[in-house]
C-alpha cells in the first residue's frame, strides 16, 4: 500500500470544499499530479498544492493508497467523500461531510468532525476517536434514504439528528447522543453507549435502537413489550424492549406487524 | 379635500390584507389616515411619512459618524464589494416585491453568492420538512367558508397577525359556516396563556418544547392506540377527546408559528404535524399552513424555488445551486466565517440574529437597503435607504397561503429616492461590467 501524506501549510480564509481528498481520486497519480488536483474555497478554485505539502505517490488503485492528512483541517469539508476503498487518517479534526456517501475502505479520523458525517452511507468503515457533530449517518436534505450500510464508529458524543431516514448499516456512539436519535428510520442499527435525550425513535418504522443510559422522556408512541437477554457490541446484560413509534405506519411480514424496536438496558 | 385610495393591499403581515383605505391628500402626497388596517399595518403606511426618515445613502465613517453619499457612490461601493468578494452573503428579500428579488438572485448569481431569507430564522424548518414529506394544504379562503376545527399551534395571531381571526380562521361567516365562530371549535396549543389562547374552545398549555410528543400522541390516539397517562403535561383522556373532536369534524386546519418552528425539534415538529394532518385526512378533510410573518417572504421563497430550485439557503458560489440549512444558512455562515461581505435587503438581522453572528457581520464589509433605520443598518458600512414597497411603489407579493396579490402605490416616495428593483438594477449592471472585466 502507499501513502500519501498531505500536510496542511497554508489555512483557508473561508472554508475549503476539497472532495477530490479520497483514495479514489489520489489512486494512479504522482505527488505533483495529486498537488494539481482542484479545490474551491468560495467561488474561486484553486489547487489542493495550494493549501496542502504533498509527500508519497498514490498507490496503482483506491484499495491501494492511504492517506495521512497532518495539520489543521478543521476548515476543510468534504474528506474521504464517496470513498470506495483504501484508507484516510486524519489527525486531528475535520469539518462538514467528512466520509460523505462513503461506499468503502476505512476512514479514521483522530479529532473530532462536524455536521452531516457519514450522511447517506453506503459502506466501508467510519471511526471518530472525538465528538461527531449533527446529522451523523442521516439522509442528505430531502433524500429519504440516510446511512444504507457500513459502520460509524465515535468514541465521544454525538450531536442531534443521528440516523435520519436510515434504513441500513450501524451506529455506534459510545458517549452521549442529543435530541432526535432514528427519525424515520426505515433499518439499521443504533448504539449509544451514554444516555440518550428525548424524541428517541420519533416515527420509526422499522430497525433497532439500543440506549445503554437514560433517556430523558420516552416518546409516547413506545410500548414496552418485554425483557430481553442480549449481546450488544460486545456487551451481554438485560434490556428492555419497546414497540414503537405506534403513532406511524408499519409494513406487515407473514402476517405479523413489523415495529421499530427500542432497547434500553436494565 | 383629500381622495381615498380603496382596495390597498396591506404590506406588513403574511395576511396581506387586501382592504384598506388610505386617505391621501390632494396632491396624492401625503398620507392622512389609514382606515381598516391593524395598528401595525396602519403605522407601517404612516411611518413613511416620519419627518427624520433618510432620504439619501449614507456610509459609515472610521469614527462611527455618517457621511452622506450619492446613489451612484452607492451602486458602486455595492457593486465592488459584490464583485470583490470570494463568497458573499445575500440576505433579506422578505419585505420587498418578487421582481426585486428576481434582479437581487441575477446579482447573486453572477458573483456566486449564498441567497438567503428571512426564513432561515423562521419557517425555514417548515420548508425542511415539507421537502421531507410534503404538504396538504389550502388557501384561506377556504378557511373561512369551510373550516370548522382551527387549530392555532405554537403561534400568536392576535399579536403577530392581529386581523387573521377576523378576516379568515374565527369570526368570518362562511359559505358552509354561516354562523361564524359558534360553527368553528377552536384549538389552541401554547405553553402560554396567550390572547388567542384565551379565546379557544380548548387551550393545551404544554410543557415548553415538548410539541413533538404531543402530536405523535394524537397521531397514536387517532389509531386507538396505547398512550401514557400524560404526554407533555396533558392528560391522556383529553388527548383521546381532542383526537375524536378533530375528527369528527368536516374541514379542519392547522396554523403554526415561531413556537413549534423554532422551538426544540424544529422541523420535526412541523414534520409530524404534516404527518397528523395526513393521518386526519383518513377520516375527515384537513389542511396545515405556516403562519407567514413578513409580507413576501412566501414570494421570496417561491422566486427562489421557481429560478433555482430551492426556497432559502441557496448557494451559488460553486455556479449551480446547492441547499443545505445548517451549512448555507446565514447564522451557520457568519459564526463559522464561512463569508467574506453581507448584503442585506428587506430584513433586519441586526436585530433579530445572534450577538455572535452580528458581530461577525459588523466587522465585513455590508450594505443594508432599507428605507428605516435599523439596527441593521447601524452595523452596515453603507446604508441605503429606498421607497416603501406596497406604499410608494407596487409589485407582486405572496400571501401566506402561496396566493400572489399585486401590492399598489398609494404615493410618491421622496423625490429622487430610488425604489429597491431600480437600486438592485443599477447594481445588477455595473457587477456585470466588473465580472466581465474580471475576465
Amino acid at each position: 500500500m502507499e501513502t500519501v501524506t498531505l500536510t496542511m501549510k497554508n489555512p483557508p480564509v473561508l472554508m475549503l470544499e476539497a472532495d477530490h481528498i479520497s483514495p479514489d481520486a489520489f489512486a494512479g497519480k504522482t505527488a505533483a499530479e495529486i498537488a494539481a488536483l482542484h479545490a474551491y474555497e468560495g467561488r474561486e478554485q484553486f489547487t489542493l498544492g495550494k493549501y496542502f505539502d504533498v509527500a508519497g505517490n498514490g498507490g496503482k488503485t483506491a484499495a491501494e493508497t492511504k492517506i495521512v492528512v497532518k495539520g489543521d483541517v478543521s476548515r476543510v469539508k468534504y474528506i474521504g467523500m464517496k470513498m470506495t476503498a483504501g484508507e484516510v487518517v486524519v489527525e486531528n479534526n475535520a469539518d462538514m461531510y467528512t466520509g460523505a456517501w462513503m461506499q468503502g475502505g476505512k476512514l479514521l479520523v483522530k479529532g473530532s468532525v462536524d455536521a452531516f458525517t457519514g450522511i447517506g452511507m453506503i459502506g466501508g468503515e467510519l471511526t471518530i476517536e472525538g465528538n461527531a457533530g449533527n446529522y451523523l449517518g442521516a439522509a442528505y436534505r430531502g433524500d429519504w434514504r440516510g446511512m444504507q450500510g457500513g459502520v460509524i464508529r465515535v468514541k465521544g458524543n454525538a450531536g442531534s439528528d443521528i440516523g435520519t431516514f436510515m434504513n441500513g448499516g450501524t451506529i455506534i456512539v459510545e458517549g452521549n447522543a442529543d435530541v432526535h436519535v432514528g427519525t424515520h428510520q426505515e433499518g439499521g442499527k443504533i448504539i449509544v453507549k451514554g444516555n440518550g435525550k428525548s424524541k428517541i425513535g420519533g416515527q420509526m418504522v422499522e430497525g433497532e435502537i439500543y440506549v445503554f443510559g437514560t433517556i430523558d422522556v420516552m416518546m409516547p408512541g413506545y410500548k414496552y413489550v418485554q425483557d430481553e437477554e442480549l449481546e450488544v457490541d460486545g456487551y451481554k446484560g438485560r434490556f428492555a424492549l419497546y414497540h414503537g413509534d405506534l403513532g406511524e405506519r408499519h409494513p406487515k411480514r407473514k402476517g405479523q406487524i413489523v415495529y421499530g424496536k427500542l432497547y434500553q438496558k436494565i | 379635500m383629500t381622495k381615498t385610495v380603496t382596495d390597498v393591499i396591506c404590506p406588513f403581515c403574511g395576511t396581506l390584507c387586501d382592504d384598506l383605505e388610505v386617505e391621501v391628500s390632494d396632491d396624492g402626497k401625503q398620507i392622512v389616515d389609514v382606515y381598516n388596517a391593524c395598528v401595525i399595518g396602519a403605522a407601517k403606511f404612516l411611518h413613511s411619512q416620519a419627518s427624520d426618515r433618510v432620504k439619501r445613502p449614507r456610509m459609515q465613517q472610521p469614527d462611527g459618524s455618517y457621511k452622506e453619499v450619492s446613489y451612484d457612490e452607492a451602486v458602486e461601493y455595492t457593486a465592488k464589494m459584490l464583485a470583490s468578494s470570494k463568497k458573499p452573503l445575500m440576505y433579506g428579500w422578505s419585505s420587498t416585491s418578487c421582481e426585486a428579488q428576481s434582479v437581487g438572485h441575477e446579482i447573486a448569481e453572477q458573483v456566486g453568492a449564498i441567497v438567503d431569507n428571512t426564513a432561515t430564522v423562521c419557517h425555514g424548518s417548515t420548508l425542511i420538512a415539507v421537502q421531507d414529506v410534503g404538504i396538504p394544504s389550502c388557501t384561506l379562503g377556504e378557511v373561512k367558508n369551510r373550516a370548522d376545527r382551527i387549530i392555532f399551534w405554537g403561534c400568536n395571531p392576535c399579536h403577530a397577525h392581529p386581523r387573521h381571526m377576523s378576516r379568515y380562521s374565527i369570526f368570518p361567516r362562511g359559505f358552509f359556516v354561516n354562523k361564524g365562530h359558534k360553527n368553528r371549535k377552536v384549538f389552541v396549543i401554547d405553553p402560554r396563556v396567550t390572547d388567542t389562547a384565551k379565546m379557544a374552545d380548548y387551550h393545551f398549555q404544554i410543557e415548553q418544547g415538548r410539541d413533538y410528543e404531543l402530536l405523535s400522541a394524537l397521531r397514536v390516539a387517532l389509531r386507538n392506540e396505547w398512550l401514557p397517562d400524560t404526554v407533555a403535561g396533558i392528560p391522556k383522556e383529553k388527548i383521546y377527546e381532542a383526537a375524536e373532536v378533530l375528527k369528527s369534524g368536516r374541514f379542519g386546519i392547522i396554523f403554526f408559528g415561531m413556537g413549534v418552528t423554532q422551538s426544540l425539534s424544529k422541523n420535526h415538529n412541523i414534520d409530524n404535524a404534516i404527518m397528523l394532518t395526513k393521518d386526519l385526512n383518513e377520516f375527515t378533510k384537513f389542511s396545515i399552513m405556516a403562519m407567514r410573518g413578513h409580507y413576501n417572504v412566501t414570494g421570496s421563497g417561491q422566486v427562489l424555488g421557481w429560478q433555482f430550485g430551492f426556497p432559502y439557503c441557496v448557494d451559488l458560489s460553486r455556479g449551480f445551486a446547492r441547499y443545505n440549512p445548517g451549512e448555507t444558512s446565514s447564522n451557520d455562515l457568519l459564526r463559522r466565517g464561512e463569508v467574506d461581505a453581507v448584503f442585506v435587503l428587506g430584513s433586519d438581522p441586526g436585530a433579530h440574529f445572534p450577538i455572535s453572528s452580528v458581530k461577525k457581520f459588523s466587522e465585513l464589509p455590508s450594505v443594508a437597503v432599507d428605507p428605516h433605520i435599523t439596527p441593521t443598518t447601524e452595523v452596515a458600512k453603507l446604508h441605503v435607504p429606498v421607497a416603501f414597497v406596497g406604499v410608494e411603489v407596487g409589485g407582486n407579493c405572496y400571501r401566506m397561503d402561496n396566493v400572489p396579490i399585486e401590492a399598489r402605490k398609494v404615493v410618491d416616495p421622496p423625490e429622487g429616492m430610488l425604489t429597491d428593483e431600480e437600486f438592485l438594477s443599477r447594481v445588477n449592471k455595473r457587477v456585470k461590467e466588473l465580472m466581465e472585466a474580471k475576465k
